[in-house]
């Protein structure tokens, strides 16, 4: 169990979070670059100084009010960096005994060697780093802090370093490695996926705080921020709720069903949001002019981005694109049926 | 892309450097009475200040390793006006003349030197005009080139390697002798070498502070010069001992030394 509030201040940028992870969970903090996901690891492996508490299975390492900082090397806190630092000059297997060895425990190599073979590694023990590939070199050093038994293991953006080719194999042995690892699970990442194929539990990090947390079906279905809101493709607006209407900047306005009032995220999937040449008649509540700003191809399936008053992103078939000229900088109407907006409070 | 002509002055000017330094070369191996080199070899001043300038400068260079490596690692480390100041007095001796290096070690260590003084009212000891001091002179003058090329290494190591040896439970003393100094050995080993070759070639400050007495204090270099005068024979074969030398730390270094600047 990982109870932690760190702070860290640096010039102009302050990281101010406090989470909770418990053993066999993994938790991803989820953040775009500059967030503050890095500092948060350092700190909680005890690399950089921090203020606040972190508390691991009721062993205080950090108090600054008490003034209590336990080092990195007494923390019992495996740290698997970005790229995998793997000891240039020492063997795969010595890279995993170094660990061992710095613990004194008996027969380092021959236990290394094991960890090495059980990962199907073992031909690759007398390798130097650089002649292993890059989703060995990323496994090896798994093993290397997963070999020191720690109590929590802390991964930098583990999977982001490789190629895609081998991102999806060193994901699922990742994924397997830690169901069988007992401590508390922390990575961090800004790639939705890696977040979505690993954790437990989100903790989105935007500007150094927590924005959001849960689990992924919780924070994907209530995006509490325009990163969220991007990885899980919806489109998300800000505004004032009253009653059947959400005042948006720009004086639009958005028609839904019970938006309640006060201070109210809506979000609309972009599906809901259905594209037109020329004004649309019929039951739509929500239109608005706008110009295609970008059409992005998946598949069958093609994501529009619309800008004016109220921008969106609307996914219409390829056939649509033909029919409606959809190219950047087309004129378009857009339609959203008041039924398709969720609203919940900021 | 096309590369500008160049003038023939410059081809010139240039050809004549390249003389400047070709020509004295030329002019030791042409010279060098090779039947008669191997019989300098045997002779017993010869190969008394060979064994001297060899011991000196190796005793220099494991010196320079022990001081200098923790000080390049305090240079590393610190930042603004103190480093510039430490930086400064340890780079002095390679820019200080070497005389002016030898007669500055004889007012520290003289017999009525600063320390010296001391070192001899309390224990008697004197240091100057003993192989002590010519150990001293070569560390003094040879050091700074171990120091620099450390200080780069150390700047230049990814500290992430330290950190991670460290979430791994290595305290400091292992973080350093398994991670850190297996890490700079490239660069240990290029300042070692370096050292190592200013030293075996140090003259000045040794003939200054350590004098000239054979066996004790008379290096190759102190040798030559004085052989020059009555067995022309013996200086330039120590010349040719020392050219070997440099061209053999030259091949053995092109690779990390030559490729790199």
């Amino acid at each position: 169990m990982l109870e932690a509030t760190v702070r860290v201040q640096r010039d102009a940028f302050m990281l101010d979070v406090s989470l909770t992870a418990a053993a066999h969970e993994t938790v991803a903090v989820l953040g775009p670059n500059g967030a503050g996901k890095t500092t948060l690891l350092r700190a909680l492996a005890g690399l950089d100084e921090m203020k606040g508490r972190v508390v691991l299975d009721g062993r205080v390492l950090d108090d600054s009010a008490r003034g209590v900082h336990v080092p990195a090397e007494r923390r019992h806190a495996g740290l698997v960096f970005q790229d995998h630092v793997l000891f240039p000059h020492l063997s795969a297997v010595e890279n995993v005994a170094f660990g061992l060895r710095a613990q004194g425990r008996p027969q380092a190599a021959a236990v290394a060697r094991k960890w090495l073979d059980d990962a199907g590694l073992g031909d690759r023990a007398e390798a130097l780093p650089r002649a292993l590939s890059g989703g060995q070199a990323q496994r090896v050093a798994l093993l290397r802090a997963l070999a020191t038994e720690p109590k929590l293991l802390l991964l930098d953006e583990p999977l982001s370093a490789l190629d895609i080719s081998v991102r999806a194999e060193v994901r699922r042995e990742l994924s397997k490695q830690l169901a069988s690892f007992h401590g508390v699970r922390l990575l961090v990442t800004h790639d939705p996926l890696e977040a979505m194929a690993l954790a437990d539990k989100l903790v989105v990090l935007e500007h150094g705080s927590v924005v959001q947390s849960g689990t992924p079906g919780e924070v994907t279905a209530r995006p509490r921020s325009r990163f969220v809101a991007d990885l899980a493709g919806v489109n998300l607006l800000r505004g004032r709720a009253y009653g059947d209407h959400v005042a948006l900047a720009a004086e639009a306005s958005l028609a839904a069903v019970d938006a309640g009032t006060g201070d109210v995220f809506a979000v609309i999937h972009p599906r809901a949001v259905a594209l037109y040449r020329t004004r649309p008649d019929g039951t739509p509540r929500n239109v608005w002019r706008g110009q295609v700003d970008t059409v992005d191809l998946h598949g069958e399936r093609v994501r529009v981005r619309v800008m004016g008053p109220v921008p969106l992103v609307a996914e219409v078939t390829r056939a649509a694109v033909q029919e409606l000229g959809l190219t950047a900088g087309a004129a378009v109407w857009m339609a959203v049926k008041a039924t398709e907006v969720s609203v919940y409070p900021a | 892309m096309k590369r500008t002509r160049v003038p023939p002055a410059i081809g010139l000017l240039a050809a004549l450097g390249l003389l400047l330094f070709l020509l004295p070369l030329a002019g030791l191996i042409v010279r060098a009475p090779w039947n008669q080199a191997l019989g300098e070899l045997i002779d017993p001043t010869t190969t008394t200040a060979l064994g001297l300038s060899i011991f000196c400068s190796l005793t220099a260079t494991a010196i320079a390793l022990v001081l200098g490596i923790p000080l390049a690692m305090i240079l590393a480390r610190t930042r603004g006006t103190l480093r510039n100041v430490l930086r400064a007095l340890t780079t002095l001796p390679m820019v200080l003349p070497p005389v002016a290096g030898g007669v500055a070690l004889w007012l520290a260590f003289g017999r009525r030197g600063l320390v010296g003084s001391l070192l001899y009212q309390w224990f008697g000891i004197q240091i100057p005009f003993t192989t002590a001091a010519a150990v001293m002179a070569e560390t003094f003058v040879a050091m700074p080139f171990l120091v620099i090329a450390v200080e780069a290494g150390l700047r230049s190591l990814d500290h992430r390697y330290e950190e991670a040896a460290r979430s791994l439970g290595a305290g400091y003393w292992r973080v350093f002798t398994r991670v850190t100094l297996p890490l700079l050995r490239p660069a240990i080993f290029s300042g070692a070498v370096l050292c190592w070759a200013r030293a075996l070639g140090e003259f000045g400050a040794t003939i200054t502070f350590a004098g000239n007495f054979p066996g004790r204090t008379q290096t190759v270099p102190i040798a030559v010069y004085l052989a020059l005068e009555t067995k022309p024979e013996a200086a330039i074969t120590l010349s040719l001992i020392l050219l070997v030398v440099s061209v053999a730390i030259l091949v053995g270094m092109r690779d990390r030394w030559l490729g790199a600047l």
